[in-house]
């Protein structure tokens, strides 16, 4: 083996835009999206895989991105909290309801609570208090007390049910 | 994270060869990332066993349960074969950690890292399981050595872990609501020749709780005993106590789980 560690091409289609990129082992997915895309949205927290802060989709499901190693991902398909938006600028169905329901404050959380309720209400439209509380589990925030995140993802299930 | 190699091996032989000097392999890697960045291990080979076939199979062989290594909890959580096979387990993998750490974590991680407060190594026990590896088989009664500690050599891979199908089994956990591990989790199994019960969370390994099997295969009524060890667990999150205390209380939990 050799002694130093050797970079692998990777091709990953990152909201939509395809990129190939040289990475290292021991590069996150995180470190990758923040300093070589500049995708700051995904926020790095406590790096260790416990606040959901980073998280993102990888092949359409959620991820911690910073335990994710990107050398290990040759090719995937990512969207980032960047990606959420429509192509007109506006917030999507469950951006706009966790603004309406103050969903944020801080903000450093966003990532990981939005993508947890996407993935909650694409399976499940019309979730129970307890389903909420699990599909949020893998977020920590610390500024709402959870409660108008519940109340977030309620109003997001409505208005998803309500648009075709 | 010191400089290391990373070896994606696409065959059993292969991640075998590939493990050299100071190595690891990676399964879902949410211990041992974590455990590389703040400097408490470093590899000069990390090896990724996503890419070697087959692993995550999940299956029925004779009176055996086959749940391969890389099978990720979501995936235990979710079979339909699991679930009509031994429910209790796949409620179990249901509520290991949060969503996300249930798509990347595997049951090969988990037992391979055999973490004093994780959920599947007290299943794995209960349930009188055989871990099968690269280099051969390991009763689970043999398998867990101690905190971290396996009878796994260098460089052997866990690749199924065959659990023997129960009358009935239930896992219940007293879960720490931040770090989602166990401050106390009991799983009971109901066999033809009596029950098994094992124990995480509480002391510096999992291990079996002689009392309550000799109690409850007498008969399933009988008056739980209460949990006494010299080496239980004590940290800013409860004391020895009470963890002993929880652990009588999941084992009535699990109790109801298994009467059928």
């Amino acid at each position: 083996m050799d002694d130093l560690a050797q970079s692998v091409l990777v091709q990953w289609r990152v909201n939509g835009v395809l990129h190939e990129l040289d990475v290292l082992p021991g590069q996150s997915l995180m470190d990758v999206l923040r300093d070589a895309l500049r995708l700051t949205g995904t926020h790095m927290g406590c790096m260790t895989g416990h606040c959901g802060a980073c998280t993102v989709m990888i092949d359409g499901r959620i991820a911690k991105s910073c335990i994710a190693q990107a050398a290990t991902l040759p090719r995937a398909e990512i969207r980032t909290i960047e990606g959420l938006m429509g192509p007109d600028g506006r917030l999507s169905p469950v951006q706009q309801a966790f603004w309406d329901e103050a969903g944020f404050q801080c903000g450093y959380c966003a990532p990981g609570m939005l993508f947890s309720a996407i993935e909650l209400l694409s399976e499940t439209p019309d979730p129970t208090d307890a389903e909420i509380d699990s599909a949020l589990a893998g977020s920590l925030c610390r500024c709402t007390g959870y409660q108008s995140l519940r109340r977030a993802v309620r109003a997001a299930a409505r208005a998803l049910r309500e648009t075709p | 994270m010191t400089p290391f190699t990373l070896a994606r091996p696409e065959s059993l032989e292969a991640a075998r060869r590939a493990f050299a000097g100071d190595a690891a392999f990676l399964a879902g890697g949410h211990t041992l990332i974590p455990a590389m960045k703040s400097g408490l291990r470093s590899v000069e080979t990390l090896v990724d066993l996503a890419r070697v076939p087959g692993l995550d199979s999940i299956r029925r062989e004779g009176d055996r349960l086959v749940v391969g290594a890389m099978a990720r909890h979501a995936a235990v959580a979710a079979s339909p074969l699991v679930n009509a096979t031994i429910p209790g387990l796949a409620r179990l993998a249901a509520g290991i950690g949060d969503p996300q750490v249930r798509r990347r974590g595997t049951i090969g991680g988990s037992i391979a890292n055999n973490d004093p407060a994780a959920d599947y190594p007290a299943a794995v026990l209960a349930l009188d399981a055989i871990i099968e590896t690269s280099e051969g088989t390991h009763a689970a009664d043999d398998f867990f050595q101690g905190m971290f500690a396996t009878a796994l050599g260098d460089g052997e891979i866990i690749t199924a872990v065959h659990f023997r199908v129960p009358h009935a089994f239930a896992y219940a956990k007293f879960r720490h609501p931040a770090s989602r591990y166990a401050l106390a989790g009991v799983a009971v199994a109901r066999f033809p020749e009596g029950v098994r019960v094992a124990v995480t969370g509480v002391a510096y390994s999992v291990f079996r709780w002689t009392e309550a099997e000799e109690a409850l295969s007498a008969s399933l009524d009988a008056e739980l005993p209460t949990l006494a060890r010299d080496d239980l667990t004590s940290d800013i999150h409860a004391s020895g106590e009470y963890r002993a205390h929880l652990a009588r209380v999941m084992l009535a939990r699990a109790l109801a789980g298994v009467r059928g």
